[in-house]
């Protein structure tokens, strides 16, 4: 029996909690990338920006962190629209591998911007230990990881009423099934591509700030993150945003649970190549179902 | 006759390449005109024309006796101009309804009017309201699409080959719901290739070759014109 | 006579870093410039060329394999073969695929190639790296060891040059060419453009590898490090953009170029009081990511752009 609490305490929850984290992460890769035609890898140094944010948040106003998040997800946002603007924009008739180009450039340098101005020493969110909860007499769950999954779960429940209730929202998914076909059917496309990478940038943030919320500020985080929220969200399905949801939770779980004792004593996957378990269920994807679990595009 | 449309001496193509030498055409309210011609006769590029996507070199594109010459789609579209390409003319992860309401994404009114009138044209389309729009069938598509760019009213609706890859039991359907389109008074331009069907539901037609008009007249007098049979209605069906 | 000195030491060593960024460079402009492939892992290949000649040539160790010794030129050879193995692979998965997939893929593959040299502590000694590898020519006295050792990377450079302004003019080179401007009549014309894709990738990696194998042997250290994305990878795409694409020449000099305003404005921040030293650092990243963005904007052919024969009128038309 301890076996099966060991599994849940020490692999599963955590493999929700990093998957939650994931799919806020790769709803917007997947947005991007369908509406916008490139895979953006500035995308994992929005999130760092959004836990850097909140830090500097916390630290001025003595807040919790999820006080801090919204406003941390603002400025965020208002980031990737300027990143846009000035990157991004004059590439809009230009092959899509120019935007690649520009984004990779980008991640470079809003990463050398941040250690600029906030250094490169950890940083936490909150200190202290917080006493885990115990239900069952053996199931533990630390405080901090119910409010990181109740607050992704929130918002994955707004993006999903955003999309599928307003008029700009719809507009988003029609754009993402067929750019050509929205410029032709009179949807302003400008404005799509600002709401889109509002509503990408905020997640982005919001998962920065999570994820530094359960560990800490660094400002490498975005980058570790940035293969794992490539793979949830071609593993979902380019341009599904529900396919992104489902594919972060299966990566999480798929990487915790990599490293549970499956066969024999010794983790089945040594934790020094969890990275690398991202990567695998990427190339298998790529190799039998590129368009992923919900059929997006493949190109 | 009021006149909705006219092309006056128009010339344009993609990047260096013309293919269109100087075309005349033009459209009058409550008619429907069809284009017919050969493979690479530039129909379909006429019809682009039209909507600004296009480059014209030469000639004028006017609505209403205005020139919209080189204007960009999604201004075309806001003065009330609607197109329907051949192919990838509907968001097939959109349900149908979704769709309709994208057609209607630069008005700012109440659209549900309209949209009864569509679901009232379109029976099945009401049914599947609340289908992803890419299960249905071909011709329930082409309806999708239609109603889609009905939703705003339009001075005129342009329509690149609705029936093309549609069995013969489809294509008859369409040709008739283009007329019920029509009756609720809607001009129409249509680019065909089932020249035969659609000269006969037209009320007036042009014969494009190489760019350039070759025939025109009413759609019986295309029909009886042996040079356009030989040509089109004949051996040419594709 | 002795800063002289010292200023001639720095020379070679910045023509010697020079010339390895310039087969770095060259490399990934047989995969983008001619290929028009997205490789965002140079590192990945880099490391493994580095790490194969330093397992391969060093003396035996307790802390690594090794103990093979064997000759530099037959390790340079291994070392690019191992690279391009793994750009098959690589290749193999993603070709087919739009570009974006295949610059995903890369940047995964080169973070697994890190940890693989990380946590292999038995054979690779893990984060301490591998040490003691053997330099061509090192025992020659002070400066003649550094001028040898500069003289094979020159070598190299050249005849990788040499052999790329030929196949670039050569049929592999416009079909190359043909495909990055309209792939569908290149397939029409019946040619299997995948494989001309993968030869493209793999030789590109290859290069990328024979780069890796001269670092190892230059620094004498490797380290999982070596596969830095910003080092390793960014710094060879700002040096290919601004050198000019699909120009072996652009290649080369953009490489020698960026190098030196990077080495030489590392002397600077690195003469900055500590606390500023380590910001300003940050800020020479900055700006060089800057100054790639300014380049594709406004000079997305770069200081020397792609030389092409005209192709002919009609091949144009039916484009």
């Amino acid at each position: 029996m301890y076996a099966l609490y060991d599994f849940i305490n020490f692999h599963f929850i955590p493999g929700l909690v990093l998957g939650s984290i994931y799919a806020l992460g790769a709803i917007g890769v997947t947005l991007t990338f369908g509406i916008l035609r490139f895979a953006n890898f500035a995308h994992g140094e929005s999130m760092t920006l959004g836990a850097y944010f909140a830090w500097s948040i916390i630290t001025l106003t003595g807040w919790h962190p999820m006080a801090a998040l919204p406003i941390a997800m603002v400025l965020t946002a208002i980031v990737s629209i300027g990143i846009d603007r000035g990157f991004y924009k004059p590439f809009r008739a230009a092959p899509t591998i120019m935007l690649v180009i520009a984004s990779f450039g980008m991640m470079l340098m809003v990463r050398s911007a941040i250690q600029f101005s906030w250094g490169v020493q950890l940083k936490s969110l909150q200190s202290g230990i917080q006493q885990p909860l115990i239900l069952f007499d053996a199931i533990r769950i630390s405080p901090k990881h119910l409010i990181i999954f109740g607050a992704a779960v929130l918002l994955m429940v707004i993006v999903h009423l955003i999309l599928s209730r307003t008029k700009m929202g719809k507009a988003m998914r029609a754009m993402s099934d067929s750019p050509e076909l929205a410029k032709l059917t009179g949807i302003d496309t400008e404005q799509v591509i600002r709401n889109t990478w509002i509503i990408g940038g905020a997640l982005a943030g919001a998962a920065g700030i999570l994820l530094a919320y359960d560990t800490h500020v660094e400002t490498m985080m975005g980058f570790q993150v940035l293969l794992p929220t490539f793979a949830a969200a071609i593993l979902g399905g380019i341009g599904k945003p529900y396919g992104a949801m489902i594919g972060g939770l299966i990566i999480g779980l798929a990487e915790e649970l990599a490293t549970y004792p499956w066969i024999g004593d010794t983790p089945l996957v040594s934790p020094g190549y969890k990275a690398g378990v991202a990567f695998v269920i990427m190339i298998g994807i790529l190799l039998w179902r590129p368009s992923g679990i919900m059929r997006g595009r493949t190109f | 006759m009021t006149r909705v449309l006219e092309l006056d001496a128009v010339s344009g193509g993609y990047g260096d390449t013309e293919i269109l030498h100087g075309i005349n055409l033009h459209v009058d309210a409550g008619e429907v005109v069809v284009v017919i011609g050969p493979n690479g006769a530039g129909k379909s590029t006429a019809m682009k024309a039209v909507f600004g996507l296009l480059n014209l070199t030469a000639g004028e594109v006017r609505l209403d006796g205005q020139n919209i010459t080189n204007t960009p789609p999604s201004d075309v579209v806001k003065q009330g101009v609607c197109y329907v390409p051949q192919t990838n003319n509907i968001f097939a992860n959109l349900t149908v309804e979704e769709n309709l309401e994208m057609g209607a994404f630069v008005r700012n009114d109440d659209y549900r009017p309209q949209l009864e009138k569509i679901y009232q044209m379109f029976p099945p389309l009401r049914e599947k309201r609340n289908q992803a729009a890419g299960d249905l069938s071909g011709g329930q598509r082409q309806m999708v699409a239609m109603g889609k760019a009905l939703m705003l009213e339009p001075k005129i609706l342009l329509l690149d080959e609705p029936t093309a890859g549609l069995s013969p039991k489809y294509r008859g359907e369409i040709f008739a719901t283009v007329r019920q389109i029509n009756a609720a008074g809607v001009p129409i331009l249509m680019v065909e290739q089932n020249a035969k069907q659609a000269l006969g539901i037209a009320d007036r037609g042009y014969v494009l070759v190489d760019g350039s008009n070759s025939v025109q007249g009413t759609g019986q007098e295309l029909l009886s014109d042996p040079k356009v049979g030989e040509l089109f209605l004949g051996g040419g069906r594709a | 006579m002795d800063a002289l000195y010292g200023y001639s030491l720095y020379f070679i060593s910045l023509l010697t870093m020079g010339g390895i960024y310039a087969v770095l460079c060259l490399g990934l402009n047989v995969q983008w410039g001619f290929a028009g492939l997205f490789n965002a892992g140079i590192g990945g290949f880099f490391a493994i060329g580095a790490y194969v000649t330093a397992l391969l040539t060093t003396a035996p160790s307790a802390r690594h394999i090794g103990g093979f010794e064997i000759n530099t030129l037959v390790a340079y050879g291994l070392s690019m073969l191992a690279a391009g193995l793994v750009a098959w692979g690589v290749g193999k998965v993603c070709l087919r695929l739009r570009s974006d997939y295949l610059a995903i893929a890369t940047i995964g593959a080169a973070e697994v190639v890190r940890l693989i040299f990380k946590n292999e502590t038995d054979y690779t000694n893990g984060p301490r790296g591998v040490s003691a590898i053997p330099k061509p020519f090192e025992t020659l006295p002070e400066p003649w060891n550094h001028i040898a050792f500069l003289v094979i990377v020159l070598i190299a450079v050249a005849i990788a040059f040499w052999a790329l302004q030929i196949a670039q003019r050569a049929p592999w080179g416009r079909v190359m060419t043909a495909i990055r401007e309209n792939e569908p009549a290149v397939r029409a014309a019946g040619k299997d453009v995948e494989q001309f894709r993968m030869e493209g990738f793999v030789l590109g990696a290859m290069l990328m590898g024979l780069a890796g194998a001269f670092m190892a042997q230059y620094l004498k250290f490797v380290d999982p490090n070596l596969s830095d994305p910003l080092t390793a990878t960014f710094l060879v795409w700002v040096m290919l953009v601004v050198g000019g694409s699909a120009n072996n020449k652009g290649a080369v000099i953009g490489a020698v170029l960026i190098w030196t305003l990077w080495s030489a404005s590392e002397i600077v921040t690195g003469r900055l009081p500590d606390e500023w030293a380590v910001r300003t650092a940050y800020a020479r990243i900055f700006l060089i990511g800057l100054m790639l963005q300014v380049f594709l904007q406004k000079y997305p052919l770069g200081i020397f752009p792609e030389q092409r024969p005209r192709p002919p009128r009609s091949s144009r038309e039916s484009a």
